[in-house]
């Protein structure tokens, strides 16, 4: 899964793209993938026009659904531009740069585990990496609920979430049978 | 297997148990698998004491990029070197990358049926408020300080309200805030 694609004349344009966008997107994660859910719509939708946004909207969806780490939207995003190759240069993308990055900084930072800047810079970071994901929670909101229904979905999701203990798959599996029946 | 160091343990965990393990982690969680890689490794496998763990966690969420990918290339990488990071990671990342890419293919085949698109959707709009309930949950703890909440909201009002580029609220929000959590430490230690 790692084989990279070496020649450069036969690399279609828009996969050479795609690498680029999500490369330069991984060093962004600074609170996980869900902090880039608003940049990743802004590029794709916004700027670059691969997906509309009912488009990205499934894509999330899709990624949710499926079992694993919540970065599978990229990898579904890279699936729609360009098939199986633009899902693995688009997943390759985001994973490559930066796991390189924390293989090489993972065997310095024990001398560097009680540094006074080391504990500022973590600190520092939570509340941005807080602000990022309630921002993502409202371009989601803005992206994926066209009707009032939508809305109320989402609002008693998160209102659920927050007051219960409750498995969040069973949020998606109740959500998906409603919506099957047409209650949306 | 075991390797010939001093620093204790986590000898043999071989190229095949840490594809193995992360593969069963990647499969196991919808949303987010970091609970089940603690599980997995504290619980299950004892390859980490609670505390190890812990400080895996805080490196990989202090570093950039996905955070469960890079506990796997670090917990690869402590027992079998590069090739450990490699094993740990594919084997993490193969089942769901085929998996997603098998659901998005069976739904481009069925999304002209209302009863799908309709279903999507609403996952959608479900799966958003788990995202709304999360950054709440994180921001709980951060209320009783006012820097804090300031950076929240400005970080909120930068990315949700003014649409701009993640990398200019970043260049700025991120300093200041960090300026900020270390002018706090000082004047707590004085």
């Amino acid at each position: 899964m790692v084989e990279r694609v070496e020649d450069e004349a036969m690399i279609p344009p828009v996969l050479i793209e795609l690498a680029q966008q999500f490369g330069a997107l991984s060093f962004l994660a600074i609170g996980g993938v869900n902090t880039l859910i608003p940049e990743i719509h802004r590029r794709v939708v916004d700027v670059e026009h691969w997906l509309t946004d009912v488009d990205f909207a499934q894509a999330f969806a899709i990624s949710q659904a499926s079992p694993g780490p919540n970065m599978l939207i990229v990898s579904v995003i890279g699936w729609k531009v360009y098939g199986f190759l633009g899902a693995l240069v688009a997943t390759l993308a985001l994973c490559l740069p930066t796991s390189l990055f924390t293989y090489a900084i993972s065997h310095v930072w024990n001398r560097f585990r009680d540094a006074p800047l080391r504990i500022a810079i973590q600190r520092g970071l939570a509340p941005v990496t807080v602000g990022l994901v309630l921002a993502t929670g409202y371009v989601l909101a803005r992206t994926t609920d066209e009707t009032l229904i939508a809305y109320a979905f989402t609002a008693v999701t998160a209102a659920l979430a927050l007051a219960t203990r409750i498995h969040p798959l069973w949020f998606l599996v109740a959500a998906g049978g409603l919506g099957a029946m047409g209650a949306t | 297997m075991s390797e010939f160091s001093d620093s204790p343990p986590p000898s043999g965990v071989t190229l095949g148990e840490l594809f193995v393990g992360f593969m069963k982690v990647g499969v196991s969680g919808f949303g987010g698998v970091l609970p089940f890689a603690r599980r997995m490794l504290v619980d299950e496998r004892h390859w980490m004491t609670e505390r190890e763990f812990t400080e895996v966690l805080s490196l990989s969420q202090f570093l950039p990029g996905p955070n469960i990918i890079n506990v796997s290339i670090i917990v690869g990488s402590r027992y079998q070197g590069p090739r450990g990071s490699i094993a740990a990671s594919l084997g993490l990342m193969l089942m769901p990358f085929l998996i997603v890419l098998a659901l998005a293919a069976l739904y481009s085949r069925f999304d002209t049926l209302a009863a799908v698109r309709d279903a999507t959707a609403a996952v959608s709009s479900a799966a958003t408020g788990l995202i709304v309930a999360m950054g709440l949950k994180m921001a709980r703890p951060l209320l009783g300080s006012a820097w804090q909440v300031v950076i929240v909201v400005l970080g909120f009002a930068a990315i949700a309200l003014l649409r701009l580029p993640l990398l200019w609220t970043l260049a700025v929000l991120a300093p200041l805030s960090v300026a900020c959590a270390w002018w706090s430490a000082w004047k707590m230690r004085r």
